[in-house]
C-alpha cells in the first residue's frame, strides 16, 4: 500500500485553468481538517481500509454454502448472520441477502440510480457497474449484457434482474462449476470471481486434474 | 439524470477499469467521515448528486459527483461558506 | 404492513419533485410482492435534513420482463426485481 503523507502541499493540476476534481478534493480535505471537521488519522485510516477490500469475504460465503447445504440455507435466510457465522464483517447494510443461481433462475444485480453494492463483501464496485451504460441496459437488455460479458442462457432460464433501489444489498451465488467435487473450499473460494457474485459471469472452471 | 432506466441506450459497455486515484480515495474516505459525523447522509449525498445539471451529471466522472455533491450540502449546512472551496482554489 | 409475498400491486404512477427511490421505468406498472423485507427510514425525507421517520415498509416487487421492455430479447420467464416502499404501492 502506497504510505501517502497527506501533510505536503498538494499544488492544484489545472487543465485549460480549471481545476480538477483531485485539486477539490485536496482543498476540501485541508478546509475540513482546518474547521477540526475530520481529523487527517481518520482519513488516513478510512482510506487504508478502503484499499484492503476484496471480493474475499464474498467468495468465502459462496464457497461454504457450496460444500455445506445446510450452511447455504443459513446464508439463503439471512447472509449477514451466515457472514457472522464465519467471523466476516457483514458490513453497514441492514439486510443483505445472497440470491442462488440454479438452472432455473440466473440472477444479475445492478444499481439503475446510482452505484449501491454489497461494498463489504465485494469491495468496491468495477467502473463499469457504475457506469451509465451498464446501470441502463441491465433493466432494459439485460441478455445483451450477458452477451458481452460472454455469458449464454438456455431459453427456458429466467433471467432475474435485480435492481438495488433501497436498503438492501444483493450478492449472486453462482452455481458450483462441473468437475469441482474433489476441491478444498479454499480451492472452490479461489473459483469464485467477483463477476460471478455480481451475476455477470459464471465462476472459473477448475483446472484439469 | 440519475434515473438511467429511464434512459434506454445501446452503448456497449466498456469494461476495462481503473485502480482508484489517490483523490478518488480521499473522496470515499472524506464522504464516509461525513456520514459518521452525522454532516451529510447517503440520501443526502445521493438527492445533491441528483441536483447536478444534467450535462454535468453526464461528464462527471463517478468521485467527481461524489465531491460536487458534497460541496453542495456542506455549503447548505453551512460548514463550508458559498465560495469556500473555490476561493482555497486560487 | 399492507402487503404480503404473493400479492399483485401496481406501482403508483405519480410523478415526485425532489429525491424518491422509485424508478420510472416501473411506475404505473403491474409486478408481485416477492420479499418483505420490513420497515427502513425514508429516503424522501432524509434526503432533506429529516430523520426519516416514521419508516416505511419496503418490498421487493418482481416484474415480468414483457411488462416493462416489451420489445427487448428476453426469455418467457424473465423478471426485472425492484425494491420499493408501501407508499408507492397499489393493491391490483
Amino acid at each position: 500500500m502506497s504510505d501517502h503523507d497527506h501533510d505536503h502541499d498538494h499544488d492544484p493540476i489545472t487543465s485549460d485553468g480549471e481545476p480538477t476534481a483531485a485539486a477539490r478534493a485536496w482543498a476540501l480535505e485541508a478546509l475540513l481538517v482546518e474547521k477540526g471537521v475530520v481529523q487527517r488519522e481518520d482519513v488516513r485510516r478510512n482510506i487504508d481500509r478502503l484499499v484492503s477490500r476484496s471480493p474475499a469475504d464474498g467468495a468465502r460465503l459462496v464457497a461454504r454454502a457450496w460444500v455445506d447445504p445446510e450452511f447455504k440455507q443459513r446464508l439463503l435466510a439471512d447472509a449477514r448472520a451466515a457472514a457472522n457465522e464465519l467471523d466476516l464483517d457483514s458490513g453497514p447494510s441492514p439486510v443483505v441477502i445472497a440470491v442462488e443461481n440454479t438452472d432455473e433462475v440466473h440472477h444479475m444485480v445492478v444499481c439503475t440510480l446510482c452505484s449501491c453494492y454489497p461494498r463489504t463483501l465485494l469491495g468496491p464496485p468495477p467502473d463499469w457497474y457504475k457506469s451509465l451504460p451498464y446501470r441502463s441496459r441491465a433493466v432494459s437488455d439485460p441478455h445483451g449484457v450477458l452477451e458481452e460479458f460472454g455469458v449464454e442462457l438456455d431459453d427456458d432460464v429466467e433471467l432475474r434482474v435485480l435492481d438495488s433501489t433501497a436498503d438492501v444489498r444483493y450478492l449472486v451465488l453462482p452455481r458450483r462449476p462441473a468437475g469441482s467435487e474433489e476441491l478444498t473450499e479454499d480451492e472452490l473460494a479461489a473459483l469464485v470471481t467477483r463477476d460471478s457474485m455480481i451475476g455477470v459471469a459464471q465462476p472459473a472452471a477448475p483446472a484439469p486434474a | 439524470m440519475h434515473d438511467r432506466g429511464v434512459w434506454p441506450t445501446d452503448t456497449p459497455i466498456d469494461r476495462s477499469e481503473h485502480e482508484l486515484a489517490d483523490w478518488e480515495l480521499l473522496t470515499d474516505a472524506l464522504v464516509g467521515l461525513l456520514g459518521d459525523e452525522g454532516l451529510m447522509n447517503v440520501d443526502e449525498m445521493r438527492r445533491g448528486i441528483e441536483s447536478m445539471p444534467p450535462d454535468d451529471y453526464e461528464k462527471a466522472s463517478y468521485y467527481e459527483r461524489w465531491l460536487l455533491s458534497a460541496e453542495t450540502i456542506l455549503v447548505e449546512k453551512g460548514v463550508l461558506a458559498p465560495g469556500e472551496l473555490d476561493s482555497r482554489l486560487g | 404492513m399492507t402487503f404480503q409475498a404473493g400479492d399483485r400491486v401496481r406501482v403508483a404512477a405519480r410523478a415526485h419533485e425532489g429525491h424518491h427511490r422509485t424508478p420510472g421505468y416501473v411506475k404505473g406498472k403491474q409486478g408481485r410482492v416477492e420479499r418483505v423485507f420490513g420497515s427502513f427510514t425514508n429516503p424522501e425525507t432524509r434526503a432533506y435534513g429529516a430523520d426519516g421517520f416514521p419508516e416505511q415498509v419496503l418490498y421487493q416487487v418482481c416484474f415480468a420482463q414483457g411488462e416493462l421492455w416489451p420489445s427487448a430479447r428476453r426469455n418467457a420467464r424473465d423478471t426485472t426485481c425492484v425494491d420499493i416502499f408501501e407508499h408507492w404501492l397499489e393493491a391490483e
